[in-house]
């Protein structure tokens, strides 16, 4: 599943896999001005992420804005072999969202 | 795909149980946005000890040398500050970021799986120079530990 928002990577060893994600997206505050125009750039940013591996949900996450642009986020979880696929879902405020998956190497 | 959004969507809020639980306690969410599971308390709070009131139940914490921070004392830009937070505590039910100089304090909260090994990194923005606090529950208790960051240039701006 070729994703446009979504570079999603899952490495295993020695009984553990490490996702690594970069989620490409404004995360605007709501609080940042237009450099042009002086106007408020209207809020916006990933309230969830949810990383599963075989239908099995390892991370739930809820965010704020505050999380820095294009989020990247990496975590570890037990098990996992090569060739399985984990998957990422993020849902933004504007009901946006996009789904990615991998396979573990 | 839409279907299939909702799909996943009614998935994720009957799994999360905990801060829907209390949000909806409190009385603070209506039935559309417990469905969304999204801690609006927590996240629009503007201290640190309210947005932990919201999204972890309470703010007390224990500093506790189990859990551990890795973020660079003088990121310099405050709109990417990376924060690597681990521990050697057992179940860990959720992982709270805080920025306690920020206007809305809380960065995120992560529910760890039971797969899941307590520990992850993301970044964060910084408006000005600040503690980062990463809060840890487990077995009902809140343990944390702070870090203070100097940012030459603000990253909430």
């Amino acid at each position: 599943m070729a994703s446009k928002s979504i570079k999603l990577k899952a490495k295993t060893e020695n009984g553990e896999t490490t996702v690594k994600a970069l989620i490409k997206h404004p995360m605007e505050t709501g609080r940042r001005k237009d450099k042009d125009s002086g106007e408020l750039i209207p809020i916006h940013y990933i309230k969830e992420v949810t990383c599963k591996y075989q239908d099995e949900t390892v991370l739930t996450t809820e965010l704020g804005p505050t999380i820095s642009k294009n989020p990247f986020l990496s975590f570890t979880f037990t098990g996992g072999a090569a060739g399985e696929k984990v998957e990422l879902t993020w849902l933004d405020n504007k009901g946006e969202g996009e789904t990615a998956s991998a396979t573990i190497s | 795909m839409k279907t299939d959004m909702k799909r996943r969507l009614f998935l994720k809020a009957s799994l999360a149980t905990g801060a829907v639980g209390i949000a909806a306690g409190a009385g603070l969410l209506t039935p559309r946005s417990v469905l969304a599971a999204w801690n609006t308390a927590a996240f629009g709070a503007e201290s640190v000890a309210d947005a932990l009131k919201a999204g972890m139940g309470s703010d007390a914490l224990t500093d506790s040398a189990e859990v551990m921070l890795d973020i660079p004392k003088n990121p310099e830009n405050g709109a990417v500050v990376p924060v690597a937070v681990t521990t050697t505590l057992s179940g860990v039910e959720s992982i709270a970021l805080l920025v306690d100089k920020n206007v809305k304090p809380l960065c995120g909260i992560f529910y760890p799986g039971k797969r899941m090994k307590p520990a992850m990194s993301i970044r964060v923005k910084v408006g000005e120079s600040a503690n980062i606090i990463a809060v840890m529950k487990s077995g009902g208790k809140l343990y944390s530990a702070k870090q203070a960051v100097t940012v030459t240039i603000g990253g909430c701006g």
